[in-house]
């Protein structure tokens, strides 16, 4: 990758956990590559986080902005739609920008809800707050005002703020697959806009457990059993998530014996993810009575939003739990 | 009254930012740093199976997602009211001293090292990894990075990911580790143990015989007589996975030791209106603002700290190491923030060497890696020390083990008033008649630094500084003057 | 909440086989139902993925029946004992996201059945007219003040603009 005059790249987080971040330094020494087919114009992890520069620059100036987190407050949303502006290529990166990920389940509660668990006083470790002290978008103390930005009922991902035009999925996506992506970008052989980039396979497809046929009268919890170490988890019933998520990780969790809990989340065409999931486990159920059904699904199924949506919620097409009429 | 914002600064799980007002003769009146985001895990976890915990909160932190991962597990034994077995035990140790080491190499060399391997008043395009590389060779840079690749790769091989591990459960793991993994294990803990000598050998010749830096470390802006908190063993010794919490006034006295699962005994937390971030205090002290001493419940949990409440380490080579610190400091405690580094070199000796005992226990691929629980769950608390402080996780459930309540203290938060104390006593320091020097940021920097703020660690490896900005702002809220750091 | 002029949109994803031609039949034989069912035709009811029930309700429908054979009279056999099973993780998943239970509704009715669907319809129609509009899309929709927060932040950043560098 030489001889090309340099791109400028660009890497933003919004509401993250740092974690992608961590797995694009895990590339290792090719960080040097990347630093040396790119300008980075902006890390505010790692470089320079001027946020004014990039202000100051024209429009699509930046040529690749990988974007990390989901949108939560008005700071995020104001950040998406400028790191939007300013880019050509926008890449939803890792799970929370594509899929609103672990954060996204916090689309089951409203922001009321959230800040009287935070803060209220008697909840948690907060004994005293007798004037029920919350934060506030503006406080006035003695010297001046103080801002903090809104803080929004539903988390959004990325491209339900702003178009996106490539997605990285995981979480976070693995450095293998990362560095793949980058290699696309810069020999400029990126797949049709809108795409996810990545293989569009199932973890099954890349996990080497025995499989037979799949017959469930129980779903266990993962603290109700210890699992065989070569059968396929999801036929010795703990609810594994390989059958509706896409490959690309190389079935690292079942690997440690653990069922995998979804983070690369769909394939491509499947337009809610716990949709495809809910199927698919719903068709290894060995039973034709409603009743016995029912039951099968309440006893091992107990929180159906975590386990079918505990990547995806946001994405998903309801987005979040009904809100009360307020 | 002018305002001077620093916007953004470095990862607080968000973005900080830094609002210092000046009063009308230009000094200081005071300084607010603020936390702007707030992720709500405490809210949404609840209805949520308690088995999923260790890896939804892996997601609050992906620079320190195994010390999430662990408190979350034991918090799991406890709420399932399940003993894992000696070799569960040992492998979560192994797997956390792995992690502990891996991590404060890269805070070392990537983000606290520059301030000093390079030095303090070296130009900030100096101060940085490719800084330490020019002083201290390519060689140790490539180690620092094979330190960083091997450790990561352990990770994931004991605990399924990289980032994020798949592997806690109550009454044990997932999966244990076979004769292979285990030799592979022992070879890179003995290179990590003479790593970390190394790196006590490096901060011995470039910092210690240095007498400017020793002042600086032993100056008196960065001085904070605090209460300091930490985990130790049953000997009172360092301990990062499992034991009683100990806390220590500023005079060194044992305020309390108590079994983590009293915390909300010794522990509250200040809700303040203008952060997301709340303040916690020891409760029997009491909230007294943001003012250190023995009359003010705030406390510091950093390495510096868990040395602070320690009578010693736990393996031979870095409790002489740690005996060392305290001769060479004057004695306990020490209430000088910049020794955070040092402490951490000690506990990166401590970690490399309990990771070669524990991969040399002839128990650690035994078969025997989970109970599985019988009785029915209820309330649980896990703590574990986290390299940025004590973390807590504690859960509440119904019978089936669907989360009730779920509250949370994470490792940097409590750290939250003390940084914002440092913060404000480093401006006070360097901000007079309405002057702002350009060490202000530096100064600024360094506080926040020690004290290791969560994301600026493993992210700071590449080329770059603290993304830090200040703008000047007159009573009107007029910008007159803006400084950066930058010279990229 | 008076719902008294609340007219539900209801969708409704009947089975080719044996529902639709219910409905035909009640509509031929007079037999009255109210009109708010906009009705998909499936070739089963096996057909029916959750998905279809999420993108009715979050583009604004009310209710949502899904209507096929008796179980054991499927036209493909055992497909109905999978409506069966999927409609109960459906409906576990509903309950979950607030979704209140009678919104969405399963019914068999042979083709001779027309009576039976049609006081299927009616007896659903009833039932979510009691419960009131969905609008589910206004969920996630944020109040006025967010507009107000993002103009903020456009202010406050404008701001730090005009400095000379
Ligand atoms: S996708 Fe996962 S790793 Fe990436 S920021 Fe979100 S939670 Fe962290
Ligand atoms: S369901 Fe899980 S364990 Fe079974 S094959 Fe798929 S990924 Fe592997
Ligand atoms: S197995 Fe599943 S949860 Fe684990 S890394 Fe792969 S996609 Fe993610
Ligand atoms: S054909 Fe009618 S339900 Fe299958």
């Amino acid at each position: 990758m030489s001889g090309k005059p340099k791109g400028k790249l660009a890497i933003y987080w919004a509401a993250s956990c740092g974690g992608c971040e961590i797995s694009i330094l895990a590339i290792d020494e090719k960080i040097l590559d990347v630093a040396n087919a790119f300008d980075i114009v902006m890390w505010p992890c790692a470089t320079d986080g001027k946020v004014h520069d990039v202000e100051k620059m024209p429009d699509g100036s930046i040529d690749v902005c990988l974007f990390n987190g989901g949108i939560r407050t008005s700071e995020q949303e104001y950040m998406a739609q400028l790191m939007r502006r300013k880019s050509n290529v926008l890449v939803a990166f890792g799970s929370c920008a594509c899929d609103g990920c672990i954060p996204g389940l916090g689309n089951m509660n409203t922001r009321r809800e959230m800040f009287d668990t935070v803060y209220q006083e008697g909840s948690s470790t907060t004994p005293e707050n007798p004037k029920d002290v919350r934060p506030q978008q503006e406080t006035k103390v003695s010297e001046g005002t103080l801002h903090l930005p809104m803080f929004y009922d539903t988390l959004k991902t990325l491209d339900q703020t702003v178009e996106v035009d490539y997605y990285l999925p995981g979480c976070p996506p693995e450095a293998e697959n990362i560095w793949k992506a980058v290699t696309a970008i810069v020999e400029g052989k990126l797949p049709p806009k809108g795409s996810v980039i990545g293989v569009n396979t199932t973890v099954c497809d890349e996990c080497k457990r025995k499989r037979s046929e799949k017959k469930i009268k129980k779903f266990y919890r993962t603290w109700e059993i210890i699992p065989d170490e070569e059968t396929c988890l999801l036929e010795q019933g703990l609810l594994c998530c390989g059958i509706a998520t896409r490959a690309g990780c190389g079935a690292l969790c079942p690997q440690v014996n653990s069922p995998c809990i979804g983070c690369h989340g769909a394939n491509d065409g499947v337009a809610d993810y716990g949709a495809r999931l809910m199927s698919a486990v719903a068709s290894v159920i060995d039973s034709n009575d409603p009743e016995e059904v029912e039951r099968i699904i309440d006893e091992g199924i107990p929180d159906p939003i975590g386990s079918f949506y505990r990547f995806s919620l946001a994405s998903s097409m309801l987005r979040r739990k009904k809100k009360a009429a307020n | 009254m002018k305002r001077i914002s620093i916007d953004p600064i470095t990862r607080l799980e968000g973005h900080g930012k830094i609002d210092i007002f000046l009063d009308e003769q230009g000094e200081v009146a005071n300084a607010y740093l603020q936390i702007p985001e707030l992720r709500g895990f405490e809210q949404f976890c609840v209805g949520r199976p308690a088995e999923d915990m260790p890896n939804l909160t892996a997601r609050i932190c992906g620079v320190c997602p195994e010390a999430h991962h662990m408190a979350a597990t034991k918090a799991l034994d406890a709420l399932f009211h399940v003993d894992p077995p000696p070799a569960a035990k040992k492998l979560r140790e192994l797997f956390y001293s792995i992690f502990y080491a891996t991590d404060h190499t890269t805070h070392f060399y990537a983000l606290g090292g520059p301030d000093f391997v390079v030095g303090p008043t070296a130009p900030p395009a100096e101060r940085n990894i490719l800084g330490v590389v020019a002083k201290v060779g390519m060689d140790v840079a490539k180690h620092v990075l094979k330190m960083r690749h091997d450790g990561h790769a352990l990770i994931q091989m004991i605990g399924g990911r990289r980032v994020h591990p798949n592997w806690g459960l109550p009454g044990g793991v997932s999966r244990g580790i076979n004769e292979e993994q285990r030799k592979e294990i022992e070879a890179r803990g003995r290179e990590a143990v003479e790593f970390a000598k190394f790196s006590l050998k490096i901060f011995d010749d470039i910092v210690l015989k240095n007498s400017d830096y020793v002042k600086l470390i032993t100056g008196d802006v960065y001085v904070h007589k605090t209460y300091n908190m930490g985990m130790v063993d049953a000997q009172n010794r360092t301990n990062f996975y499992d034991g009683k919490i100990r806390v220590t006034s500023p005079s060194g006295k044992e305020h309390a030791k108590y079994d983590c699962s009293q915390y909300r005994e010794y522990v509250a937390e200040r809700v303040e209106p203008w952060s997301y971030l709340k303040f916690p205090y020891l409760k029997k002290i009491g909230w007294k603002g943001f003012v250190d001493g023995e009359d003010s419940g705030i406390y510091k949990a950093t390495p510096l700290s868990r040395c602070n409440v320690a009578d010693g380490m736990a393996t031979p080579q870095a409790d002489a190491a740690y005996k060392r610190m305290y001769e060479t400091l004057g004695g306990k405690p020490i209430n000088h923030t910049l020794a955070t580094h040092w402490a951490r070199l000690v506990e990166l000796l401590y970690a490399a060497e309990r990771w070669v005992e524990l991969a040399t226990d002839s128990e650690i691929t035994s078969k025997e890696y989970r109970t599985l629980p019988t009785k029915t769950p209820t309330d649980g608390v896990g703590c574990v020390e986290a390299p940025r402080g004590t973390l807590t996780h504690h859960y509440t459930t119904d019978e089936r083990g669907i989360l009730t309540k779920v509250n949370l203290i994470v490792g940097t938060t409590n750290n939250n008033a003390p940084i914002c104390m440092s913060v404000k006593k480093a401006a006070q320091g360097l901000i007079h008649k309405g002057k702002v020097s350009e060490g202000l940021l530096n100064m600024v920097e360094m506080a926040f630094r020690a004290y290791d703020p969560c994301f600026g660690c493993a992210t700071h490896s590449l080329p770059g500084q603290m993304p830090l900005e200040v703008t000047l702002r007159d009573p009107q809220g007029e910008v007159v003057e803006r400084l950066s750091q930058y010279t990229v | 909440m008076s719902n008294d002029n609340f007219e539900p949109k209801i969708v409704g994803f009947l089975c080719n086989w044996c529902s639709y031609r219910a409905a035909d039949l009640a509509g031929s034989a007079r037999i009255k139902y109210p009109p708010n069912v906009r009705i998909i035709r499936v070739m089963c009811s096996g057909r029916v993925d959750p998905t279809f029930v999420f993108k009715a309700l979050s583009q604004g429908a009310d209710g949502v029946m899904v209507a096929g054979c008796h179980p054991g009279e499927c036209h493909y056999i055992e497909q109905n004992y999978k409506t069966i099973r999927r409609y109960a993780m459906l409906k576990h998943t509903l309950k979950a996201m607030g979704v209140e239970d009678d919104r969405v509704q399963l019914v068999w009715a042979s083709a001779a059945e027309g009576q039976r669907l049609a006081d299927a319809i009616e007896k659903l129609v009833a039932d979510v007219k009691r419960l009131g509009p969905l609008h589910w899309p206004a969920n996630w929709r944020e109040n006025g003040e967010r507009v107000k927060a993002l103009e903020e932040i456009v202010k406050e950043h404008e701001e730090a603009m005009e400095v000379p560098a």
